[in-house]
């Protein structure tokens, strides 16, 4: 019998049908798969069942789109754990999330400290206020604190530096400012409508990524089947969230380096597209277009040409605009050799996403797991090789242009509008889910667990950001202070999907 | 330099000219409108992710309402959302709709401080914090300022420091790891401040009321001078909340 069960992206398997390893088993076997960079862990979490803790750990073999599940049950009180952290890097911030919930203690974790404060913490003494911070003492260096509010329009965290003059020796990333109970609401709020909605909450500039990876995720919980127009829609407005979400980003990263030509031109071209949105559903963010069977905002022929017209004209003035800006000395001085993530950090502490791409990681649903029309597509990820501000910015211009090419090809073929929906049938009871997409900032995991009666007993959401912050710590090592704002920007993570 | 003259030259003209009367393009769900049809109320109400429906008479409070539309879907006869995007006001009651009265949402002039239009009609500094907000209404207050909204030309800005500032917008239901922090800002700021609180999850908590993980004290403490709803708000339910609240009154 093998030790671990295979499933595909978006498929409902039976609980029991996760083989249930001792501790070191599900240890050796997931930080193994690890030392193979094709493969990926997008989700390791626990849950009460009785009162024993269940682990549950899920990782991505990007070659052959399968996602490997394998559980344990352990007591936390029982001891002192090994840690996989340990071995591979990438699973630190789990098992600092598994130490904060559920209290399990680790002999060799690096860096056990505190995710987000949630409020279903088990040390309820441990506070906010006192982040126990790394220090060095010497009187060479000082520290600088920023945050949690920031200067600019921009949700709350606490960066502090430990610098040596004007240099970046160390950046510790304190987050939980944002945590809502976003997770726990899910099992409360039993309407499909109120766990719709918060799914389009847990990050508010990733409404399409997050919600398309919740319905797909209850659709097959529920045993149904998405119309084409369904996923086409889905489809679309992940891609065109990717365009609005990278011109708006290119913007401010102009505005962090002072240059209020690029600030103003990328600004003003990401408008037509939020407002495209409202065109279709109503919303800027997209909120209220993506639902479980259901679609209220039929895309048309009519609204296709409609965004045709939209990016014949975006594109030239986008060129324009991309083209100074890449033959600007004065703006590539501060974008290159910035903020570099090597292609080893990035690989060892299991950086996602755009990030990923940047440092020569192929990571991307699109490609490795692909759901919607993602199959058709034949996605090739745009991948950059130094890893510093200005690559991520390459893959931003890139897929801008690639997914502008993606949409203009699905608009060939508008689906008709299925006017004869199935209704959602009751989610299978004793079953567990898995969904994976590709939001603009990379990979979303959602998972679901339900009980004999089908209602959800556990709700599990992962934003590429949660892997990404140390990243960004990384990233700033040896650079100056002052262009931290600039690698921030470069990474855009999200502090609310984070917090949760 | 030729090349950035050219650039500038094939923006055109970005700028809303009368943010007052602009119309919004598509399908905006702004103010509802709620006709005298009778229907099931219960099964209505119960449609609401957040319960913002209320019976007797039939209402919609636009301070939790998160603007979805399904009310609508479901009873197209009954409810219907208008593009009216000026759905800010001053006080709590002023964002509930009732049935069968189409009035517009306005500010409720008694209720405004003097020294409001005194000191800030010309020039509104606000610092804003996001506290759980999900950076939906953050994204739309930078849009505020963008070239299209252009907020900055009635001198109302966002600025780096409480210090600096004349009030503080809130967005997000307030999480308790943001209490605190919330307060001191707060408490930076110099005399005479205005608070404005801006989207569903602020004025309510949204779909997040009632999560332990909150803590909403500070909103008991204070008067509020401004609600703007939306979810997101829109930045023109913004703007034009902000200038009914700061112009000059005879």
């Amino acid at each position: 019998m093998s030790n671990y069960i295979a499933i595909k992206n978006n498929q409902t398997i039976p609980l029991q049908s996760i083989p249930v390893l001792k501790y070191e088993d599900i240890l050796s076997l997931n930080t193994a798969f690890l030392t193979d960079e094709s493969k990926h862990c997008v989700n390791y979490f626990g849950y009460k069942v009785r009162d024993k803790l269940k682990l549950v750990c899920c990782v991505a073999d990007d070659k052959d789109s399968t996602i490997l599940i394998s559980s344990s049950e352990i007591n936390p009180a029982d001891g002192i754990y090994p840690s996989f952290s340990a071995k591979h890097l990438a699973f630190h911030i789990f098992e600092r999330e598994l130490h904060e919930n559920f209290g399990i203690e680790y002999s060799d974790h690096p860096w056990l400290k505190p995710v987000r404060f949630a409020n279903n913490r088990v040390n309820i003494n441990s506070q906010i206020e006192n982040y126990p911070f790394y220090q060095i003492k010497s009187e060479e260096l000082h520290e600088v604190g920023v945050g949690p509010i920031h200067a600019g329009v921009i949700e709350p965290g606490h960066f502090r530096f430990i610098c040596n003059g004007e240099q970046i020796l160390h950046l510790e990333i304190q987050l939980g400012y944002q945590h809502r109970g976003i997770e726990q609401l899910f099992i409360e709020k039993k309407k499909l409508l109120q766990r719709t909605t918060l799914a389009e909450s847990v990050s508010g500039d990733t409404v399409a990524g997050h919600t398309t990876a919740f319905v797909n995720l209850w659709e097959s919980l529920c045993g149904y089947k998405a119309d084409e127009d369904l996923k086409f829609s889905r489809t679309l407005a992940l891609e065109l969230e990717r365009v609005a979400i990278h011109t708006g980003d290119l913007s401010a990263i102009c505005t962090d380096i002072a240059y209020q030509l690029g600030s103003s031109v990328f600004g003003r071209l990401r408008t037509p597209v939020i407002n495209f949105f409202q065109t279709w559903c109503g919303n800027r963010l997209a909120k209220g277009l993506v639902r479980a069977g259901n679609n209220h905002f039929y895309f048309s022929r009519q609204l296709g040409g409609q965004l045709e017209k939209l990016f014949d004209a975006y594109e030239p003035d986008y060129n324009e605009m991309w083209n100074e800006l890449k033959n600007l000395p004065s703006a590539l001085a501060r974008l290159e050799k910035a903020g570099v993530v090597t292609h080893e950090q990035a690989s060892s502490i299991g950086t996602v996403g755009m990030a990923a791409k940047a440092s020569g990681v192929i990571r991307d649903i699109r490609l490795s797991h692909p759901h919607d029309l993602y199959s058709h597509i034949n996605h090739e990820p745009i991948i950059k090789n130094h890893g510093d501000v200005y690559a991520r910015t390459q893959v931003r211009n890139e897929e801008i242009e690639q997914s502008i090419g993606y949409i203009r090809r699905i608009l060939q073929n508008t689906p008709e509008e299925n006017k004869n929906r199935k209704s959602l049938e009751a989610p299978q009871p004793n079953s567990f889910v898995l969904s994976l997409t590709e939001g603009w900032r990379g990979e979303i995991c959602h998972c679901a667990i339900t009980d004999e009666k089908g209602e959800l007993i556990h709700y599990k959401i992962k934003d590429p950001s949660m892997h990404n912050w140390l990243a960004l710590a990384l990233s700033v090592r040896n650079n100056e202070i002052s262009d931290f704002p600039i690698c921030n920007k470069s990474f855009d993570l999200s502090y609310c999907g984070h917090d949760l | 330099m030729i090349g950035n003259i050219k650039i500038l030259f094939h923006q055109g003209k970005q700028f809303i000219p009368d943010v007052t009367r602009a119309e919004v393009p598509g399908i905006f769900r702004g103010r509802p409108e709620i006709s005298n049809e009778p229907v099931e109320v219960n099964s209505l109400a119960e449609l609401c992710p957040t319960g913002a429906i209320a019976a007797n008479p039939v209402s919609i409070d636009l301070g939790k309402c998160t603007f979805c539309g399904e009310c609508a879907f479901a009873y197209p006869g009954k409810i219907k959302f208008t593009k009216d995007y000026k759905i800010a006001t001053n006080y709590r009651e002023g964002l509930i709709i009732k049935e069968g009265e189409n009035n517009p949402v306005s500010l409720n002039p008694e209720l405004i401080r003097k020294e409001i239009s005194k000191y800030f009609s010309g020039s509104l500094k606000l610092r804003q914090v996001s506290a759980g907000g999900d950076n939906s209404c953050e994204l739309e207050l930078n849009a505020c300022g963008n070239v299209n909204f252009d907020m900055g030309r009635f001198g109302i800005e966002f600025v780096a420091s409480p210090r600096h500032a004349d009030g503080i917008v809130i967005t997000g239901p307030i999480s308790e790891n943001m209490a605190e922090p919330l307060q001191i800002c707060y408490d930076a700021i110099p005399d005479p401040k205005i608070i404005i609180i801006a989207g569903t999850d602020a004025i309510s908590g949204g779909i997040f009321a009632g999560s332990p993980a909150l803590n909403r004290d500070f909103l008991k403490k204070y008067e509020i001078d401004l609600y703007v709803p939306g979810n997101p708000i829109h930045p023109l339910t913004f703007i034009n909340g902000v200038l009914e609240l700061i112009r000059r009154r005879k």
